[in-house]
């Protein structure tokens, strides 16, 4: 049970440095060789992605230019740039790690990441078309009271938004470290003066097109490695397969499900956390803004599916590949006969395995662009939260004009990167697995289940939705952090208070429970007008009559 | 927006039921297909770990769970066409009437 997490990758790919170091000194000569290929690519990268920004920055004169990217991002081009917020480098490097490590497990654990693809598109995506302009709050607050939904849903956003960034900063400092030779400071600065650049100059659209520039590069790049992974075992599974069982000393036990999901209250628990907490994740939701209508909205999640599904295939193709080629090489591995640098660098070794110092150049490149296009649109959701509910309508009620609430905005994203910076670097040495566990369980228990009723339940009052949001939130913070994760594993106590691994099906429970008995008590006059409003909002959402279209360019 | 004019038109009924419907229908089969598959995994982890052919090493795990990533993506190019064609048609028309009268 140990490692059923799906965080239990990333656990893996932050403890990488210390394992590295045992190898590293043979390794050394090879190492600078291979760090100026892959330093020159990404530079290539920094500066391409800073022209985009210069042009986006040129572009983005509203506030809706800045949150949205004018709302012009077409269905294809926005499908991209979801599967790019969604192909992290946690989900690169993890999951093929994990395959590599464990085998079919690997698949059963992506497989969980994408079936909430399709009940977003579902229940959702175009209802937050419909309903939105700039953050998923306004969907949220648009029948009930704005002062309080926006403020909750504000910091359902940020705690979400702070403990990924969190995590993405720690990654990125560490996998740096390894693959450039860059001191872990200096990697977290950079990284975070980048995204500061990105987000600040150019809003929303630079931020996406870094997004899809990095999806592209990641597609390709994998795309090749799948296919010389397929041209090796001579285009055959069963060949594939049956090199991987050999190389490990001939056990089939990666050709079947092990102990990730070994018992069914998890197995849900893990399912509705990843499920609802992708449908509640802000940085994620904010996409459906960047389209014109609900019928690019809807094409978004159909082409994201598709590159998100075809990209878990080639990793478990990836991750088997690793067993079969790097098991000869004992260069990968280290005097232990551990795996260089970790499990969660199986991907990057095959990388050289199968193209030589200039593909793994080429891969490190693109690991990094991963981590740095992700944080960029975090920040950028952080911010809105900030500038848009809490600034715009919460303290200034809604009386503010653009250009003020775009400085604000701006300085937000600032203020955002230099406390990200700092985050990343206090928490270098923790042990930081459990943050994106608990930002899926806060999405799932707070921003969801307020989301969806507000967009589905007629009687849902204020009243409901801040009592049932903020005990949805407490019950998986209580959780996560008297569980083994946080309480044993990060505080150094003896043993959890709570045994429990997966809070989401105890906090959503408790979430909807709360929601509906607190509406339904309402007697308020608020508690009247939130019931009254449901009738156009429903219309609204159905026909999409009054919502905002795009801005051409 | 008139609102008493959209909430009694019978076009509006009509886009509201059919795509509720739709789309809580293929939600429905999603969440079915996929808590089976965790459920056969959890309750009967041998199923899918049986080979394929005899002597074989290709598991049948391996076309089903590939197939559960292929079925996601075809259930929302499902909703995607018919949502396109039937659902946007009707918006339109109902928005134009409203819009016109």
């Amino acid at each position: 049970m140990k490692n059923i997490f799906f965080i239990s990758t990333i656990v893996a790919l932050f403890g990488s440095s210390a394992l590295f170091g045992a190898g590293a000194i043979e390794g050394e000569l090879q190492k600078s060789n291979i760090n100026m290929s892959a330093i020159i690519m990404f530079l290539g990268f920094v500066f391409a992605t800073l022209g985009i920004t210069y042009w986006a920055a040129r572009r983005t004169r509203t506030a809706k230019d800045f949150y949205t990217a004018g709302g012009g991002i077409t269905g294809f081009q926005n499908g991209l740039a979801i599967a790019g917020d969604y192909m992290s480098a946690a989900s690169f490097l993890g999951i093929s790690g994990m395959v590599y490590m464990k085998g079919y497990d690997g698949l059963i654990y992506s497989i969980g990441f994408l079936v909430g693809w399709p009940i977003i598109l579902f229940l959702v995506a175009e209802q937050l078309r419909n309903l939105g302009k700039y953050t998923f709050a306004d969907v949220t607050s648009y029948r009930l009271g704005q002062k309080e939904i926006r403020t909750l849903s504000a910091v359902g956003s940020l705690l979400t938004v702070a403990l990924y960034l969190i995590a993405q900063m720690v990654g990125a400092g560490q996998l740096i470290k390894v693959l450039f030779g860059l001191d872990y400071e200096i990697a977290v600065v950079l990284v975070g003066i980048l995204m500061i650049l990105y987000v600040t100059f150019g809003g929303m659209l630079a931020t996406t097109w870094v997004q899809i520039i990095k999806a592209i590069l990641l597609l390709s790049g994998a795309t090749f490695m799948a296919f010389a992974v397929m041209y090796h075992a001579g285009f055959s599974f069963e060949t594939l397969f049956t090199q991987a069982v050999a190389a490990k000393g001939g056990s089939t036990a990666i050709m079947s499900p092990g102990a990730l999901v070994s018992d069914p209250i998890s197995a849900i628990s893990l399912g509705m956390a990843l499920m609802f907490g992708t449908a509640g994740l802000p940085h994620i939701l904010m996409r459906f803004f960047t389209v014109a209508d609900a019928k690019e909205a809807r094409k978004s999640v159909f082409f994201a599916t598709g590159f998100i599904g075809y990209f878990y295939i080639l990793t478990f193709i990836i991750g088997f590949g690793a067993i079969v080629l790097l098991a000869n090489n004992p260069q990968y591995f280290d005097a232990k006969g551990v795996l260089i640098g970790g499990t969660n660098m199986a991907s990057i070794h095959l990388s050289q395995a199968v193209g030589g110092d200039l593909f793994l150049g080429f891969i490190s490149a693109v690991a990094f662009a991963t981590i740095l296009a992700v944080v960029s649109g975090l920040t950028l959701a952080g911010a809105s939260a900030v500038s848009h509910d809490l600034y715009a309508n919460v303290f200034a009620k809604g009386k503010v004009d653009e250009v003020k609430e775009m400085r604000v905005s701006r300085i937000a994203t600032i203020i955002l990167g230099i406390v990200a910076i700092f985050l990343g670097i206090a928490f270098e040495k923790q042990n930081i697995a459990f943050m994106v566990g608990l930002a899926f369980a806060v999405a799932a228990s707070s921003n969801f289940p307020v989301l969806f009723l507000s967009i589905f339940w007629s009687k849902l009052t204020t009243r409901g939705a801040v009592i049932g949001g903020s005990l949805g939130l407490a019950v998986a913070v209580t959780i996560v952090v008297l569980s083994k994760a946080v309480w044993v594993d990060t505080l150094g106590n003896p043993t959890p208070i709570i045994p429990i691994q997966y809070p989401a099906i105890y906090s959503v429970t408790v979430a909807f429970l709360a929601i509906w008995f607190f509406s339904i008590t309402d007697k308020s006059e608020r508690a009247r007008r939130d019931r009254e409003g449901f009738e156009a909002q429903n219309i609204r959402c159905q026909t999409g009559i009054g919502a905002d279209g795009a801005v051409s360019h | 927006m008139n609102i008493e004019k959209i909430k009694n038109h019978p076009d509006y009924h009509k886009l509201v039921s059919g795509r509720s419907k739709f789309a809580w229908t293929l939600a429905v089969i999603m969440l079915v297909v996929y808590y089976s598959f965790i459920l056969l995994i959890a309750f009967s982890p041998k199923t899918l770990g049986t080979p394929l052919v005899e002597g074989g090493v290709t598991t049948l795990g391996i076309p089903v769970g590939i197939a559960v990533i292929i079925f996601s993506f075809i259930l929302t190019g499902i909703y995607v066409k018919r949502a396109n064609i039937e659902f946007d048609e009707l918006t339109h028309k109902l928005r134009k009437e409203v819009e016109n009268k």
